[in-house]
């Protein structure tokens, strides 16, 4: 697996097929990236897990914190890790060990373990690394051509209405084909405003 | 399955764009609109705060303006854009993004008489300092390079003498120093080069020349390659810093590899101002998507015209880099295979007078100052564009005395060929 570039359709797949989410290193401080990120990807249906042993006893939006994966009471899609990279290796031993195992292991912008990413794939698991989630909802779901950024996919389709804050659709025909509907999926659980 | 990658005129006709999802409209609209409803409290505080995608005001962001961004960047193979009033708009934006005050810029000498006046006049109040360096000697940027150096600037092809500048040899040069590669690429347009992919880390445009195509709309826009780290030795403190004014967000940090656009917008922008109109960008847009076809016809006729001029005993020399013998030719060759644009300089036997006396009496070529226009345009740099140099850097900057400079547009050639030869037999 080419860790350098990844295809639309493997990213999409992800983010279409995962429901929760732990994220490894999630901070209550509202100006770090993992803030933005959890709030993010919560206001798009997915279920967030914030773990980080330091807030034990806080929540984030409304999510209590938990001390580690272990300390999890339900299955995981994925595990976001929002550590640097000499701190992967350790959440992906501790990932292993889980049951069942998570389906995906995303390491965020900026931090890339290879081994770590080896062993997360021998086990079965699927690996993103050095990318983040919120930017590649927002680019595979146009959203975030609002700013500018190159999407990397095209759609002659009616774009689909915003509602409640921007909860766009990951469905576009993109330059890759694939079509994709986890966020309306999650849009049909959440009652309109 | 693979991702399929659409060709460079599928982009330029769609890239960027999708039918509007309230009306259905197919062409993009024009949101004439300063500024934009927020869904509630927190939605406001979560844009303001850099923490969700959305459209806050027009002078920070506008949709039909991202239509655009999105386009060129598609069409550079940049990871985002910024769109601005100008292309003099884009130069301040970038530049005010890595320099501070006592720092430096490399610039080839070869530029639009228009940013040699910017780089020395006005960033000289800024306190920001320029090298000159000459593109056809490439040791002279390596020679020019100090501990200040913050990035180095080029034109793709040159305006006027429409040379070729060695991309990737700069590049190089660039990547030693540690610093990024910023390409003026108004004069090729990506159709011809995409400087990205022979090592610029930032190119900017003029989209009031060829990407707007028709000349009825300022513009400029920035593009960010996505390839340069900001925060690798602290040397360009908007990106790997916290931001105050943003609770304390770094911009590489938290938008990794289009930060750089991102800065442009969120503190360029915001602060200097120079937002392009949403009228603008729409028709920039449209011009953009014929883009490949008229460039495609504006380098045929250039060739025709430029040959030509090459057999007319009345002519000293034309400096067409898709001459063959051409002095450029071979970078041609390597950089722009589909045509060396249509902006370049002859000069004539009989010097200045005779170069005046030819803009007088061409009948259908336009005597103005601009390039990259439908029709088909003349101007004397030295009296006009360039006339704030002294003999010598006109000399170097391509702008010569005797220097007559076209720009080829898309009428047919054989009518602009017979415009030359009446003018010049007249
Ligand atoms: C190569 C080049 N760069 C930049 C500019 C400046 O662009 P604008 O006039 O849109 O500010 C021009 C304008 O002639 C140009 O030819």
């Amino acid at each position: 697996m080419n860790h350098d570039a990844y295809d639309d359709n493997y990213i999409r797949a992800i983010l279409n097929s995962v429901k929760s989410i732990a994220m490894v290193g999630a901070s209550p401080v509202n100006v770090r990236p993992s803030y933005f990120a959890f709030k993010y990807l919560a206001q798009r249906g997915y279920d967030m897990i914030p773990v980080n042993p330091g807030h034990v006893g806080k929540s984030l939006l409304g999510k209590p914190f938990v001390a580690s994966l272990g300390d999890i009471d339900r299955p995981i899609d994925m595990i976001d890790i929002f550590r640097n990279s000499s701190h992967i290796m350790p959440v992906v031993d501790e990932a292993l060990k889980l049951s069942p195992l998570p389906k995906v292991i995303w390491m965020q912008l900026g931090a890339r373990d290879d081994a770590a990413a080896e062993k997360a794939e021998a086990a079965g698991m699927k690996v993103v690394m050095n990318r983040c989630p919120k930017i590649e909802y927002g680019r595979l779901s146009s959203e975030i051509s609002w700013m500018g950024v190159n999407s990397r996919t095209l759609s002659s389709k009616r774009a689909p209405i915003p509602t409640q804050g921007m909860r766009l659709s990951l469905n576009r025909m993109s330059v890759g084909g694939g079509e994709t509907a986890a966020s309306d999926r999650a849009a049909k659980n959440k009652s309109e405003p | 399955m693979t991702d399929r990658h659409p060709g460079f005129s599928t982009l330029a006709v769609h890239a960027g764009a999708q039918p509007d999802p309230t009306t259905g409209a197919r062409a993009t609209p024009i949101y004439q609109t300063t500024s934009f409803v927020f869904n509630d409290a927190d939605h406001a505080a979560s844009l303001f705060g850099l923490q969700a995608f959305g459209n806050i005001y027009t002078r920070i962001g506008n949709p039909t303006n991202a239509v655009l961004e999105e386009r060129v960047a598609a069409l550079e193979g940049g990871t985002a854009a910024l769109a601005v009033a100008s292309g003099h708009a884009a130069q301040v934006v970038v530049f005010q993004q890595l320099l501070m005050p006592g720092d430096e810029i490399i610039a080839a000498r070869k530029l639009y008489g228009g940013s040699i006046n910017q780089f020395t006049h006005a960033f000289k109040s800024f306190g920001w300092n320029v090298a000159w360096a000459d593109s056809d000697d490439i040791a002279s940027f390596e020679r020019a390079v100090t501990p200040h150096t913050k990035a180095i600037f080029i034109e793709s092809i040159a305006n006027p003498s429409g040379s070729i500048t060695d991309i990737e040899a700069i590049a190089a040069v660039a990547r030693k120093a540690g610093v990024p590669l910023i390409v003026d690429n108004t004069l090729a347009t990506p159709y011809l080069i995409r400087p990205i992919d022979h090592g610029a880390d930032i190119v900017v445009h003029s989209l009031t020349k060829f990407l707007g195509g028709h000349g009825n709309s300022l513009g400029g826009i920035i593009v960010d390659a996505g390839t340069f780290d900001w925060s690798k030795d602290n040397k360009y403190p908007m990106l790997s810093d916290p931001r105050p004014e943003y609770h304390g967000i770094k911009l590489q940090e938290t938008f990794g590899n289009f930060a750089f656009a991102i800065a442009c917008r969120v503190l360029g922008l915001r602060d200097l101002g120079p937002a392009l109109s949403p009228f603008n960008a729409f028709m920039i847009l449209t011009g953009i998507e014929t883009l490949p076809l008229r460039m495609q016809k504006h380098c045929e006729n250039a060739k025709a015209v430029a040959e030509f001029l090459a057999g007319h005993p009345k002519v000293a020399a034309v400096n067409y880099a898709g001459l063959a013998g051409d002095k450029y030719n071979n970078l041609a060759r390597k950089y722009a295979p589909k045509g060396a644009g249509a902006v370049f300089t002859f000069s004539l036997k009989d010097g200045y007078d005779a170069g005046v006396n030819l803009v007088s009496n061409l009948k259908l070529f336009s005597h103005l100052a601009n390039v990259g226009d439908t029709r088909s345009l003349v101007i004397h740099p030295a009296s006009t564009t360039h006339s704030q140099l002294d003999d010598a850097a006109k000399v170097k900057s391509g702008a010569a005395p005797d220097v007559v400079r076209l720009s080829i547009g898309i009428e047919d050639k054989e009518d602009l060929i017979a415009d030359l030869e009446q003018a010049l037999t007249a």
